[in-house]
């Protein structure tokens, strides 16, 4: 037999309030879901599952597809991982293993800071800060040492206009970083004391116990906060709708504008005059909805996983 | 016996930071191939006075040592020890089995590489060697590839054992080395203890005074950051010069 309670009026309030909360979070999900899904149909219909394969983009002859745009949120995000993960983890380490007492909270406070910065923000900085530095120094001096090395030249072609896929490459990574950081920090954090000192008591050195016992333990952890940022950095529309141009090709040049899918959203909508365009354009939101959607439940599962693990 | 000392320890204070003072002007000889126990109760010091040996207590910020330590005639505390030299000749075993997150042979083995052997069949000859003095050989010689988490609890603080002597150091220090194991496991490692004062020098911080009675040569009792008494383990434990060391094993206060 189960136990009975008698039931408090005040509880029977205070349990359907937080229950209602907590389902209309369930409901909003589903009526994104829905509309994207009814709002896309009509672009489904004629695309098809093709839209995904198609790098034509062209409303005057009413033929889109996502491909340009699929690709440039893959690059721009691979490439602000690749930029992000080395500094990031460099950040978690000072921060966890070698900082002096006195450093660690101002600079966990700067990440923290850091993170809290309206993207807009990034945006117009790199607008108007980062592209003309990167136009004029850094992209010059890439495609300077990169010339004489094939293959790598042809990521450095064209003129350097700091308008471009590496520009806001940059800056997504910027925005990451942040993220990564502190994500990768906690994970540290959860090396057991206890190991580390075996390890120091035995003859090891900082950089011996971090590189042998701290990442590895932690590296479900960072590895799950990676995924995270990777989330962000797909979904990131404003830091990089300045500096990103919006050119539907798929370009072989970092130094060549290109359009992810946030961005592209960011900027058409106002222009699609067609109920076909405004179709494409929410079919599109959707293959971004699937990809967030995606990498975050990546990210879980091994977050979940690494907690599961210092748990025991 | 008691001849040849290992550790001269000559007023040594301990203060953690913010000037908590943790250990006051202690004096005591460790003797070489001796088992020396620290005995008394919790908060007394005696596991502060251990990490003194191989100044753990550098890790964290703001601790400050006074007094000496004397080592092969060398203060450990001056600067020109060699920390991680030091640390690679005065092995120590924690509360809690700590297993590195890789598999049994390379934990052995980590020592041993740090120390820059890196010849397979070196490596192999020594972790075997040291797993034999930790009594695991048997127990784990045909799954030196597994991972050490899949051991059991006193296999793992055997495991430890046997990487701190992998790197043959020439003293052994023990925090409560049996604390978290079930008593045949104990007995195990107890035995081993006893063993290994052949081949290095031992002090163990017990809570367990029938342990410390049982396997030790020498017992120093410890109160409040004072070593109130240290002397042969026979006498501390049937007739203690000091009333309080006598309460104490006695159990009128623990």
């Amino acid at each position: 037999m189960a136990l009975q309670f008698k039931k408090n009026p005040a509880d029977i309030v205070f349990s359907t309030t937080t229950a209602i909360a907590s389902f209309s979070v369930i409901i909003f999900i589903i009526g994104i879901l829905y509309v994207l899904i009814s709002e896309s149909s009509p672009a489904i219909g004629r695309f098809g599952i093709k839209f995904l394969a198609s790098t034509d983009w062209n409303p005057v002859k009413e033929s889109f597809g996502a491909l340009t745009n699929i690709y440039g949120t893959i690059i721009t995000t691979f490439l602000s991982l690749l930029i992000a993960i080395p500094v990031a983890i460099g950040i978690a380490i000072f921060v966890t293993e070698i900082s002096p007492n006195f450093l660690k909270g101002p600079v966990g406070a700067a990440i923290e800071l850091l993170a809290a910065i309206p993207s807009i923000i990034y945006g117009m900085w790199g607008l108007f800060t980062l592209s003309p530095i990167m136009s004029k120094h850094v992209e010059p001096f890439l495609k300077k040492i990169s010339a004489d090395i094939p293959f790598v030249s042809i990521l450095f072609q064209g003129t350097p206009m700091g308008i471009d896929i590496l520009t806001a490459s940059v800056i997504l990574s910027i925005m990451i970083i942040p993220f990564t950081a502190s994500i990768s920090r906690d994970s540290f954090n959860l090396t057991p004391p206890i190991i580390k000192e075996s390890a120091y008591a035995i003859g090891a050195t900082k950089w011996e116990v971090v590189k042998n016992i701290v990442i590895p333990y932690s590296k479900i952890g960072v590895f799950g906060g990676i995924v995270l940022s990777l989330g962000r950095a797909i979904g990131e529309t404003m830091a990089v709708a300045f500096v990103l141009g919006n050119n539907h090709r798929i370009a072989t040049s970092l130094l060549d504008a290109a359009a992810t899918i946030t961005v592209t959203l960011a900027n058409e909508f106002a222009e699609a005059d067609n109920d076909i365009y405004l179709s494409s354009l929410f079919y599109l939101a959707l293959v971004l909805f699937v990809m967030s959607f995606i990498t975050l439940a990546i990210a879980k599962y091994f977050l979940l996983k690494a907690e599961r693990k210092y748990s025991r | 016996m008691n001849a040849v000392t290992e550790f001269n320890v000559k007023d040594l204070n301990f203060y953690y930071a913010g000037n908590v003072h943790a250990i006051k002007n202690v004096t005591l000889p460790v003797y070489k191939n001796n088992v020396t126990a620290l005995i008394g109760p919790s908060g007394c010091g005696k596991t502060t006075l251990l990490r003194c040996f191989n100044r753990m207590h550098d890790l964290y910020p703001g601790n400050k040592y006074e007094g000496e330590i004397l080592f092969k005639g060398k203060n450990i505390f001056s600067e020109e020890i060699d920390l991680i030299d030091l640390r690679s000749r005065i092995g120590m075993v924690f509360q809690k089995p700590t297993p590195f997150p890789m598999n049994i042979f390379d934990n052995i083995a980590y020592g041993l590489r740090l120390k820059g052997i890196k010849k397979i069949s070196d490596l192999s000859e020594r972790v075997e060697r040291a797993l034999n003095h930790a009594a695991l050989w048997d127990e784990v010689k045909d799954k030196l590839h597994a991972s050490a988490y899949e051991l059991s609890g006193g296999q793992q603080q055997r495991l430890v054992i046997a990487r701190a002597l992998a790197v043959e150091p020439e003293v052994l220090l023990f925090d409560e080395p049996t604390s978290a194991l079930d008593p045949i496991s104990t007995s195990k490692i107890e035995d081993l203890i006893v063993n290994l004062k052949k081949y290095v020098t031992i002090i163990i911080v017990t809570h367990n005074m029938q342990q410390a009675a049982r396997i030790s040569d020498m017992t120093g009792f410890m109160m409040l950051g004072d070593l109130i008494e240290y002397d042969n383990t026979d006498r501390i434990f049937t007739n203690p010069a000091e009333k309080l060391t006598g309460d104490y094993i006695t159990g009128r206060f623990g």
